[in-house]
């Protein structure tokens, strides 16, 4: 295996809505960041790849145009994915791994807040069962934190303490979106939002993106003092069919952190879960002890650009990594509804 | 640690057809991967990955259809990817497909492309509305005509080329079983005929919406040799793969021979040694949408100088009987489920190779090449496939 690190993670100020500029507009700046961090430009990238989704854009083929965004002239060797900015990261860590690149840039984005995202997200569904009935991912998700309630795995109140920390964590996070909360007894005495979800068991709504170099061996070392090495990263799948498999766990995370590495010795846990009762879901398939801090950004409670939330986590851990704040971390990604679809990726300083 | 070598060990394709309702979209995909993998003498339960690709959600009208399809795939408890990279997506899908055996990561990889164009209507989809973008008028057709006009204005190419590379392309695909338009009564003189679409591009000139899907498995060179011993069939291994893109809006980028383009052939004959491709390669599977595209292509990949493309379609070189055949297969002219396209282009080229193209197979055929577009001309992927293993 070649060694492979994060070298430059930027995000944007993640926020409710960006009417004021389109996608393009809204990514271009993080593009640059990141590779200005490092001293870098478009033509110090072997390979460009990145995640997005026409229909949260309202538009086939949107991700053409992102292409402006990066700069891709002349001509670049460059992907995209159809799914989280987290699934163009690994797509890159192959290609480096297969000997075609050296250096990665991976970015990840969306603007939700054009359509109704609850309503645009059932469009995924199974088209002949799910869809008609257009259950929205609100709605969705309740059927799985209900299934959790009633196997006793979980309290409203333990939900409510997972979404308070997580926003009491992004205060100290200056682009995320939610932060700082109202005491837990407050929370839990609001209304059910969507029966037994209330608004604070729900991530926000954003408009936002985020952007990673990777680069191997010595050329890490070279841009950076200390690269987050990406010491293991899998992905796995489970069955869409909601109404035939067991919502309170997600296989697929266990399988993928195996195949990852994540073992005892974490510092940091960064894990995509868009409603406070899938992270007990994510931690427990983790296998995550108590010492392991999960979510210091906030979380996608905190911010969730769509294409994008599962790719900060990593970009979360790898600064932390960089700085010298932690040793080693492990990163959570989630694709499509219910964490049907988890990827794992385990980062270490050297 | 040298990267593993990749072949194809399986090549599987619906029946194209302007709409299959036979089947839903799983049942499509089913019907591919269930070939390929008999193809292969593998089952599902041989396949460490799946990668899959399609061109726009809105085609279908469903967002991210992949999770859904997670079983249909036998992909549940296994790494699913989903690649989107416009009309160029199935070659793109087919080379990510490579990267994950090439990595040395997954030994055995289901890779599919598909689209179910009957479920919308594809000319408007690709006609966005300002603001999103600048208007692109009435479909791909209406894109890229202007393109066509200037190349014949640069060529001075005589007008009835595009009829030609119809014909030849229509002729073949009376020889693909799987193709989706079979006119045993096309003459010259029925296309010239045909409506005029979008000047030059005649109707006969255009290629068809079809539903449909492809899809390959890929081995690393243990499992290519077991399959192959299993199966009777040579591997198809890949000499060189690559993938260029370039904006739709850069000043001075030239549409009728993008620099990407140029760039993306130089890069994958630079990786399988080719320095002299009209001379080195035996049969060419190539993305002509609209017929002009032949030539055009042929000029922008190396096989011949600017201007003198048209040459090779006019004295039949591009012939299944030529020298350098171009799209045996009928070619996206004759089957055009977007998202499968490239990567039919893609599989057709390991048919070639592996001696299983049936009535359009040639002779012979040591080494081919797959080539794909997409976009504004602005996505280009390209693979090179041989009988020899690297």
């Amino acid at each position: 295996m070649t060694e492979v690190a994060i070298v430059s993670f930027a995000q944007t100020d993640h926020q409710r809505a960006r009417p004021e500029v389109n996608e393009v507009e809204m990514v271009q700046p993080v593009i640059h960041q990141a590779l200005e961090d490092v001293g870098a430009t478009i033509s110090d990238i072997d390979f460009t790849c990145s995640g997005s989704s026409d229909y949260l854009a309202g538009q086939a083929f949107s991700f053409v145009m992102t292409l402006d965004a990066v700069g891709a002239w002349p001509p670049i060797a460059e992907s995209h994915v159809e799914m989280d900015g987290a699934w163009a990261l690994y797509e890159a860590w192959l290609k480096i791994q297969a000997g075609h690149a050296d250096t990665a840039l991976v970015y990840g984005y969306s603007k939700a807040s054009p359509g109704d995202l609850p309503r645009v997200l059932s469009r995924g569904l199974d088209p002949y069962y799910q869809g008609p009935l257009w259950p929205d991912s609100v709605a969705v998700a309740g059927l799985q934190a209900r299934q959790m309630l009633d196997s006793a795995m979980i309290t409203e109140a333990e939900m409510t303490e997972i979404a308070f920390r997580n926003r009491e964590s992004a205060e100290n996070n200056p682009h995320a979106q939610l932060r700082g909360s109202a005491p837990v007894e407050e929370l839990l005495a609001q209304d059910y939002l969507c029966n037994p979800l209330r608004k604070h068991d729900c991530a926000p709504i954003t408009d936002g993106g985020c952007a990673i170099v990777l680069a191997a061996g010595d050329k890490a070392r070279d841009w950076v003092d200390r690269p987050a090495w990406l010491r293991g990263i899998d992905h796995r799948i489970d069955s869409h069919n909601f109404g035939g498999r067991d919502l309170t766990v997600a296989p697929s995370i266990a399988i993928a952190a195996e195949s990852a590495g994540v073992s005892p010795g974490l510092d940091v846990a960064e894990v995509h879960a868009p409603f406070s009762h899938q992270e007990k879901i994510v931690t427990t398939g983790l296998g995550l002890s108590d010492s392991v801090e999960v979510n210091p950004s906030g979380g996608a409670l905190a911010a969730n650009p769509m294409m994008a939330a599962g790719l900060v986590r990593l970009g979360e851990v790898a600064k932390r990594i960089m700085s010298e704040e932690i040793d080693r971390g492990v990163a959570h990604a989630t694709g499509g509804q219910l964490l049907q679809q988890n990827l794992v990726a385990v980062l270490e300083g050297e | 640690m040298s990267p593993d070598r990749v072949a194809v060990v399986g090549v599987g394709q619906t029946k194209y057809s302007a709409i299959r309702g036979d089947v839903s979209m799983p049942g499509l995909l089913r019907e591919a991967a269930y070939r390929a993998l008999a193809d292969a003498h593998m089952t599902m339960n041989d396949i460490d990955a799946v990668v899959v690709g399609k061109a726009p959600d809105f085609f279908e009208g469903m967002m991210m259809p992949e999770p859904y399809l997670a079983e249909a795939l036998g992909a549940v408890g296994k790494p699913l990817l989903r690649v989107h990279t416009a009309g160029s997506v199935g070659g793109s899908t087919a080379i990510v497909a490579a990267s994950h055996v090439e990595s040395g990561v997954h030994e055995r990889v289901l890779t599919i492309g598909w689209e179910q164009q009957s479920v919308s209507e594809a000319m408007w989809a690709l006609s966005f509305p300002i603001p999103f973008q600048q208007q692109l008028v009435a479909g791909a057709g209406g894109y890229f005509a202007p393109f066509i006009r200037e190349y014949m204005r640069r060529s001075d190419a005589p007008e009835d080329i595009g009829i030609l590379v119809a014909l030849k392309d229509r002729l073949n695909a009376l020889k693909n079983p799987y193709a989706h338009l079979h006119e045993p009564d096309i003459t010259y003189d029925s296309v010239k005929d045909s409506m005029m679409l979008w000047e030059p591009i005649r109707y006969s000139e255009t290629c068809p919406s079809s539903d449909g899907a492809i899809a390959m498995v890929l081995a690393n060179s243990e499992a290519a040799e077991a399959s192959s011993a299993s199966s009777g069939v040579p591997p198809a291994w890949i000499h060189g793969t690559s993938m260029r893109s370039e904006p739709a809006t850069a000043s001075g980028r030239d549409q009728v021979s993008p620099q990407a383009g140029k760039d993306c052939a130089a890069d994958v004959f630079s990786q399988a040694g080719i320095t002299k491709p009209l001379e080195q390669i035996d049969v060419v599977e190539m993305y002509v949408p609209f017929s002009w595209y032949e030539p055009m292509w042929l000029e922008n990949i190396g096989f011949a100088e600017e201007g003198s493309g048209w040459k090779l379609t006019e004295n039949g070189t591009t012939e299944m009987t030529g020298a350098l055949p171009v799209n045996c297969s009928g070619g996206v002219l004759s089957t055009n489920p977007i998202g499968a396209s490239g990567m039919i282009r893609f599989g057709e080229a390991a048919l070639q190779v592996r001696g299983q193209a049936g009535d359009h197979q040639v002779d012979g055929v040591k080494t081919a090449l797959g080539q794909a577009y997409g976009g504004a001309a602005q996505f280009f992927a390209m693979w090179v496939l041989r009988t020899e293993k690297p």
